[in-house]
């Protein structure tokens, strides 16, 4: 689906990505991880061309990606932010039909493909009528990924879609996505700072540091196999509840 | 759109004059309103049409516009004519004034009757109490103060050589309004003026006139000055007023104008019907029908500029945002433009497009970029960037993106920087009736010149109430542009 070629990007001198080889397979679920940061969110929009790489080539169907293609292959793919982006003078509907509506569908067509988008993702069909500021966070992302899905994209592109949300409602989305992406057998990157995480949603996950790619695999192999000391540390930084309790015990 | 349609039609239609119209122009002083109602009076009696465009502007803007042909004929004096505008030429006398106009197609008629030159004038008693009879006693008291009109300070024929010739010493000397001047007299505010010999207010406020013992002031005597080629029958006509007018007589028809407020139209057809047998009738407008014109003068010099302003500020403030090297000349050029005096751009108008509205509008549309664009360049840059790159990451292309998202967040305040110019635009536009132009400005400047607090109101209440429409206007607009979305207050 994705292939990233010696990429590099840096900001004011500073190299943000890379050098980063990178083959993103068809239908796979893949996770981008690592510390604030490491690059991760960078290699998302380098992706979808919201960044151009500094050398080397990200392709996307065998298309580059360029700020001329663009345009056009954006509408392939879906796009997720932390905090829904969603466009306020619009309501639900207005933005999650607004590509489609730009592309001359009818208003049928759109209210047809929301009323199956909203079962999807169980968002309240009467809800489709209000404004973002009208909604909660959960249902604000689930406006956002009804926007990303409206096209019947090949991939969805995730960037923390769940990290401005409270934990119970965190936990919720996260069973509601994983069962959403497996509906759809879509191709999924996803970027995430929790390797709980991570590990619930991919069978492919990428872990950077600095950059760059420190160890790939899935959840197991990180666990078991760390490549050095930094992933180790990383796969066991998050305190559990367990933990906590047998602190407090001894 | 379609409003701005038709009144760019009326305006097309104001601006054709019909090929027999006379317009006969005056300079903003009484003197020139009431000779300028006298021709015009002559001219109709004579089957003509006469336009008097009242209160023009000074010296140069009547000269300005009477070789482009904006006007026809107005009185000029020979002093004003040899010191001021054909300075350059050293005339000294009528016939070589006369000859140098002809080279420019321009004819000089013979004197009216009265020589109306400068004099400085004080305070009798004050004067009396200094000794002063003399402008070189002025010489030996440094401390007085001096007010002199905004065109005697700039002549050469005015301060500037006054000082020189007579050796003055004086450091307080403000510029200010000739007719303001006499109330700063009156108050003790300064000492001395320059007045001219015609003036009613001498004999009202008791002025003492001190004796140019040098001879430095030229003589200035009325004339009438024409473009060549008039009809010689009307030309004829308004020639009767030669050698009729006296300082006496004029002194008289001033200050019926300005102490007694009978109006300048029926003075003048006074002096037609009493010294020349003349059947004049005066020609005033009820008050209904001037407030009506000044609305609808000052109506299309708002819309038409306003227009135009929106038409060109919104595109130039999208392009500001866009591209940040070009948006910084761009703010850098429109904010320059907001800091030149409006006074100053107004006359700056002059030599390239004339006198009366379309210089006004060009100046008001000038005046009005600033705050469209900044308004414009604000709202487009303060979008949250993920929210711009929601919009890119859809695949809209950047046009869509402009119209559909960028646009409709930055409404509101793009209608602010609208409503902002609007209201600056109402105001400023009273400045119009300075060249020409009319509006509310132009009862404000006869009323100051008349002293006349009623004919001031006439225009500063109307401009007041129109400012507030046009905010209200854009307040509703605000309600119906501006999506409820962005009007709601964010859930907790």
């Amino acid at each position: 689906m994705f292939i990233l070629e010696a990429i590099t990007k840096s900001f004011d001198g500073r190299i943000a990505v890379g050098p980063i080889n990178l083959e993103i397979a068809t239908g796979s679920a893949t996770v981008l991880i690592g510390p604030s940061g490491c690059g991760k969110s960078t290699l998302l929009r380098l992706m979808i061309g919201l960044t151009t790489p500094d050398t080397g080539a990200v392709s996307f169907e065998g298309a580059l990606v360029t700020p001329d293609s663009a345009p056009m292959l954006r509408r392939r793919m879906g796009y997720v932010i932390q905090d829904g982006g969603l466009f306020p003078h619009l309501t639900a509907r207005g933005n999650a039909g607004l590509m489609a509506k730009y592309l001359g569908w009818t208003q049928q067509r759109i209210d047809d493909r929301l009323a199956d988008l909203a079962a999807l993702t169980a968002f309240p069909i009467d809800g489709l009528d209000r404004y973002p500021a009208q909604l909660s966070g959960g249902q604000r992302q689930r406006v956002s990924l009804m926007r990303a899905l409206m096209l019947d994209p090949d991939v969805l592109l995730l960037d923390e879609p769940l990290g401005a949300l409270d934990p119970v409602i965190r936990y919720e989305l996260q069973d509601e996505l994983r069962e959403i992406f497996r509906t759809l057998g879509k191709t999924v990157v996803m970027v995430t700072h929790d390797i709980g995480e991570a590990g619930f949603f991919g069978d492919d996950i990428v872990l950077l540091r600095d950059g760059v790619i420190v160890q790939r695999g899935d959840i197991r192999s990180l666990v078991n196999a760390p490549a050095d000391p930094f992933v180790e540390q990383f796969v066991h930084a998050q305190r559990s509840v367990a933990d906590v309790l047998a602190e407090t015990r001894s | 759109m379609k409003a701005f349609a038709i009144l760019i039609v009326l305006l097309a239609m104001t601006g054709t004059a019909d090929a027999a119209e006379i317009r006969v122009g005056s300079k903003k002083f009484t003197e020139s309103v009431i000779l300028g109602e006298a021709v015009s009076h002559l001219i109709r009696d004579a089957g003509g049409r006469a336009i008097h465009r009242r209160e023009i502007g000074g010296t140069r803007v009547l000269f300005q516009a009477l070789l482009k042909g904006e006007i026809d004929v107005y009185a000029e004096y020979t002093g004003t004519l040899s010191q001021e505008i054909l300075a350059g030429l050293k005339l000294d006398s009528n016939a070589k004034i006369r000859a140098a106009l002809a080279k420019r197609g321009i004819v000089m008629g013979r004197r009216l009757g009265f020589n109306n030159t400068y004099a400085i004038g004080m305070n009798e008693d004050r004067a009396e109490r200094l000794g002063i009879r003399t402008i070189s006693d002025l010489a030996s008291h440094p401390d007085l103060r001096f007010g002199f009109g905004n065109e005697f300070m700039n002549r050469a024929d005015g301060w500037p050589n006054l000082r020189r010739r007579y050796g003055l010493p004086q450091k307080n000397v403000r510029g200010l309004d000739h007719d303001l001047a006499y109330r700063g007299l009156e108050a003790n505010d300064m000492d001395a003026m320059d007045v001219y010999t015609t003036d009613a207010e001498i004999s009202y406020y008791g002025l003492r006139l001190l004796r140019d013992d040098l001879n430095h002031f030229p003589v200035y005597q009325a004339v009438l000055i024409w473009r060549a080629g008039l009809d010689p029958e009307i030309v004829a006509a308004f020639r009767r007023l030669e050698g009729r007018i006296d300082e006496a007589a004029m002194g008289r028809m001033n200050g019926r104008v300005k102490l007694d407020k009978v109006s300048e139209s029926e003075v003048a057809a006074a002096f037609a019907r009493t010294s020349l047998g003349v059947n004049a009738i005066a020609v005033d407008e009820s008050m209904w029908r001037r407030l009506q014109r000044h609305t609808m003068e000052h109506l299309t010099l708002v819309a038409i500029s306003l227009s135009a302003a929106i038409a060109f500020a919104l595109p130039l403030g999208v392009l500001a945002a866009r591209r940040e090297n070009i948006g910084q000349i761009i703010l850098a050029i429109a904010g320059v433009i907001q800091t030149i005096p409006s006074l100053a751009l107004f006359v700056f108008m002059i030599p390239l497009l004339g006198i009366g509205g379309p210089p006004a509008m060009v100046a008001l549309f000038l005046y009005s970029l600033l705050p469209i664009i900044r308004n414009t360049y604000a709202g487009l840059t303060d979008i949250s960037p993920s929210i711009r790159e929601s919009a890119e990451a859809l695949g809209l292309p950047p046009g869509a993106r402009l119209r559909l998202v960028e646009l409709p967040l930055a409404a509101r305040t793009i209608l602010a920087g609208i409503k902002t110019s609007a209201v600056i635009n109402v105001g400023t536009a009273t400045l119009g009736a300075l060249i020409g132009a009319g509006g509310y400005g132009q009862p404000i400047l006869t009323g100051i010149r008349l002293d006349d607090v009623a004919l001031i109101l006439e225009g500063a209440i109307p401009a007041a109430i129109l400012a507030l429409m046009a905010q209200g206007i854009f307040e509703t607009a605000e309600r119906m542009i501006v999506a409820k979305g962005l009007r709601l207050k964010p859930a907790a």
